[in-house]
């Protein structure tokens, strides 16, 4: 094999998850809930329902106070240092490394409490992209990548997504797509702010890559994280009557 | 935009334009892919070569699922050959080998394509 080869060989090795057919949580850290994660398939844009949209969101720091390598560097180490305020995502202990699972607690419009996950489907110097589980809001991947240009680090999340079922088709269409823009703006900004440039605007270019909904994907909503995010909130005082019961038996 | 680190050259065969992909794909490839598609015109499959592939990330995945789009939206079907085995599993993980037919040679995809 040519040294090239051998590279490319390595690269591949390296930076991308190994093939799963279902995904697997092994710890679910305290507060986080991987009913929407376990057993799930993973996603693509292809799987998913609704319109497909590619929404790339860009800050520019000065590349003296950080080169592209470190800020992915950084990215990656405190992730979810740099997320919106009531909204969680559980690192994987060994951090943002191809395969390993990361599960996410969400605040939704009305104070709804979502449950879903991702899986680091590629990890490099310059990029890293999550790959969201079925039932998730939207079925895609986001990719974080840094690059240099005309003298400045350009720090960027590009998401590219289908809503996953008509459900969450219609909660995007009805301020789910602004929502997600601001999840966004407000991400990029605390990464700008913890390189010392709270005020670099975030620019935000959304494109329609296909108006067309898939009409055959509505079963997905079977999986619907919002569905079963909410029976699981439901169920929580009968879990605790069931917990409280099994204590005193193993009192007595 | 990243600079474009692979190279797309098009042939025809019958009622397919096959696509021979050299170097490493990446989001940064997006112009020269899509105008190697545009080149191969109004044909009813397109066949991508990976046979000299090199390398591709997780932006060269989202290329091929753009790629696609345009694929459906003009009727046509997209299939491949010559993929490693690793980038086979990569079409799994993803589940793009649900939208795209992965065949073993040139020949085969060619057949599948009616272009035999």
């Amino acid at each position: 094999m040519s040294d090239v080869n051998e590279k490319a060989a390595a690269r591949d090795a390296t930076n991308w998850a190994k093939k799963v057919s279902t995904l697997n949580v092994s710890e679910v850290p305290e507060g986080a809930v991987a009913i929407n994660v376990e057993g799930k398939r993973l996603a693509s844009p292809i799987q998913g329902f609704g319109k497909m949209w590619q929404k790339t969101y860009q800050v520019r720091l000065p590349r003296e106070r950080v080169s592209p390598e470190d800020l992915i560097v950084t990215w990656k180490q405190r992730f979810p240092e740099f997320w919106p305020k009531g909204n969680s995502f559980y690192a994987p202990l060994t951090g943002i490394e191809p395969g390993e699972v990361a599960l996410i607690g969400m605040t939704l419009p009305g104070k709804m409490k979502l449950s879903t996950g991702v899986m680091v489907l590629y990890a490099d110097e310059e990029s890293f992209t999550l790959m969201t589980p079925q039932g998730h809001m939207f079925a895609g991947w986001i990719t974080f990548s840094a690059i240099e240009r005309d003298g400045q680090t350009v720090a960027q999340a590009q998401v590219l997504m289908r809503a996953s079922d008509p459900i969450f088709e219609m909660g995007l269409t009805m301020g789910g797509h602004r929502q997600e823009d601001r999840f966004w703006n407000q991400t990029l900004t605390a990464l700008a702010t913890d390189f010392g440039a709270p005020l670099a605007p975030v620019e935000t270019q959304v494109v329609c890559v296909d108006k067309k909904r898939q009409w055959s994907k509505w079963r997905n909503v079977w999986h619907s994280s919002a569905i079963r995010s909410t029976i699981y909130t439901m169920g929580a005082p009968a879990r605790g009557v069931k917990r409280a019961f099994r204590g005193k038996d193993a009192v007595a | 935009m990243a600079e474009a680190t692979a190279t797309f050259e098009v042939r025809r065969h019958g009622p397919a334009g096959v696509v021979d992909i050299r170097g490493d794909v990446t989001a940064g490839s997006e112009d020269v892919l899509m105008s190697a598609y545009e080149e191969a015109g109004d044909v009813r499959s397109i066949v991508l070569n990976f046979t000299e592939l090199s390398y591709m990330n997780s932006g060269g995945i989202g290329l091929l699922v753009t790629l696609l789009v345009r694929v459906n939206r003009r009727s046509q079907s997209l299939l491949a050959f010559g993929l490693s085995e690793h980038y086979r599993q990569i079409f799994e993980l993803t589940r793009l080998d649900e939208a795209v037919g992965i065949h073993d040679t040139e020949p085969d995809a060619l057949a599948a394509a009616g272009a035999t």
